[in-house]
């Protein structure tokens, strides 16, 4: 008898289990949903000490695109890889989208890539440098020389590398990295986050999302 | 009885840990929830998949399978016999040798830690031992504390 109550309350502990495990899930699921589209109340700051990031596109474009991206992040990488192709022909080259990278270290290792495409951008060639970031991450994120890497993309990019071993040497840009992280922590959680006119999009996201609320702010400002 | 138990509530808990990462993996689940930092590194990287199967998915298979053994060997016809404590340890024995393998490509191919994983490892070695001590001592098999 003892052992049929043990079994019982046995059997109500593993439906509690049961549902703790659903209900986190669901939770985890209807929570990306509700957060990959939100309403942008107010755009981030950009402070005097801290880098409004780098741009592509026409100034006279309708719609502005700030992406705020770790190099470390693999849904970055992602959509970089699926996405950016697309964008940049579609809505970039077509002068309807301004598009600006702000660079949002939040992973372990994401300072020194996010160094070393500053040290490239200075030369002029910050995209060439974010585009072999994003599609090499996996090699450079698995490698135990990365600083290496980042060297022999920059090399790839066609970066002088005397200026650009000096920039990395004297740490040029960390101070203004770390103080834009902060600034940008305020109001962002997680990467990648697009803000588009007055919508915030979480999350990587498809070309025809981002098309479509691109689309939506040249019907809004009109 | 104690042992098969135990057993059952803890693959419960790494069959829902590993559905979450099935689901994940899948896109269905948004940015992954990860305090040790390293969790979409690993499931993005080329060794979450095998033999084109995501590897949370062999996760979920398992300790469904040693969830469903447990609670077999709970019910009457079957907890007195021997057969599903010895097929409880086959089944964690590979799991162990799994899991073993999963953490040696964290700790040397990767060279990133997810949280979920190591749970799951730890969750599976616990069912192993405890399929042991039910194979050597007879009186986990029992109600008696």
């Amino acid at each position: 008898m003892a052992g049929r109550v043990n079994l019982r309350l046995f059997y109500a502990g593993l439906a509690v289990i049961a549902l703790i495990g659903a209900g986190a899930i669901w939770m985890a699921s209807s929570g990306a949903r509700r957060a990959a589209v939100q309403i942008l109340e107010a755009p981030v700051p950009v402070g005097t000490s801290t880098f409004p990031g780098f741009v592509i596109g026409s100034d006279s474009a309708p719609v502005e695109i700030v992406e705020y991206a770790d190099f470390e992040c693999p849904a970055c990488a992602a959509f970089t890889i699926l996405a950016g192709p697309d964008i940049k022909q579609r809505l970039v080259a077509t002068g309807l989208v301004r598009w600006r990278f702000r660079g949002y270290p939040l992973h372990q290792q994401s300072l020194l890539p996010h160094h070393a495409a500053r040290c490239a951008g200075e030369q002029g060639l910050f995209w060439e440098m974010h585009d072999l970031l994003m599609q090499q991450q996996r090699e450079w994120i698995t490698s135990r020389r990365q600083l290496g890497k980042f060297r022999e993309y920059a090399q790839a990019g066609g970066v002088n590398l005397d200026d650009y071993d000096e920039c990395m040497r004297e740490g040029r840009y960390a101070s203004q990295i770390l103080a834009t992280r902060d600034e940008i922590a305020g109001s962002v959680s997680a990467t990648p986050t697009f803000d588009i006119g007055d919508v915030r999009l979480v999350g990587a996201q498809p070309f025809d999302t981002i098309a479509k609320y691109v689309r939506l702010a040249v019907d809004t400002s009109r | 009885m104690k042992c098969r138990m135990a057993t059952a509530a803890l693959s419960l808990i790494g069959f829902f840990i590993s559905l979450y990462l099935w689901l994940w993996k899948l896109g269905l689940m948004g940015p992954m929830v990860c305090v040790s930092g390293g969790c979409e590194t690993v499931q993005l990287s080329q060794y979450a998949v095998m033999l084109g199967i995501p590897v949370a998915l062999y996760g979920v298979l398992g300790f469904a399978g040693l969830f469903l053994v447990s609670i077999t060997a709970l019910q009457d016809r079957w907890v007195e016999r021997r057969e599903p404590t010895v097929l409880l340890f086959l089944l964690s024995s590979g799991g162990v040798a799994f899991a073993g393998y999963l953490t040696y490509l964290e700790a040397f191919k990767i060279h990133a830690w997810c949280q979920w994983c190591v749970t799951c490892a730890v969750l599976i070695v616990l069912i192993f031992l405890i399929s042991v001590l039910a194979l050597r001592s007879p009186s986990c098999l029992t109600f008696e504390v």
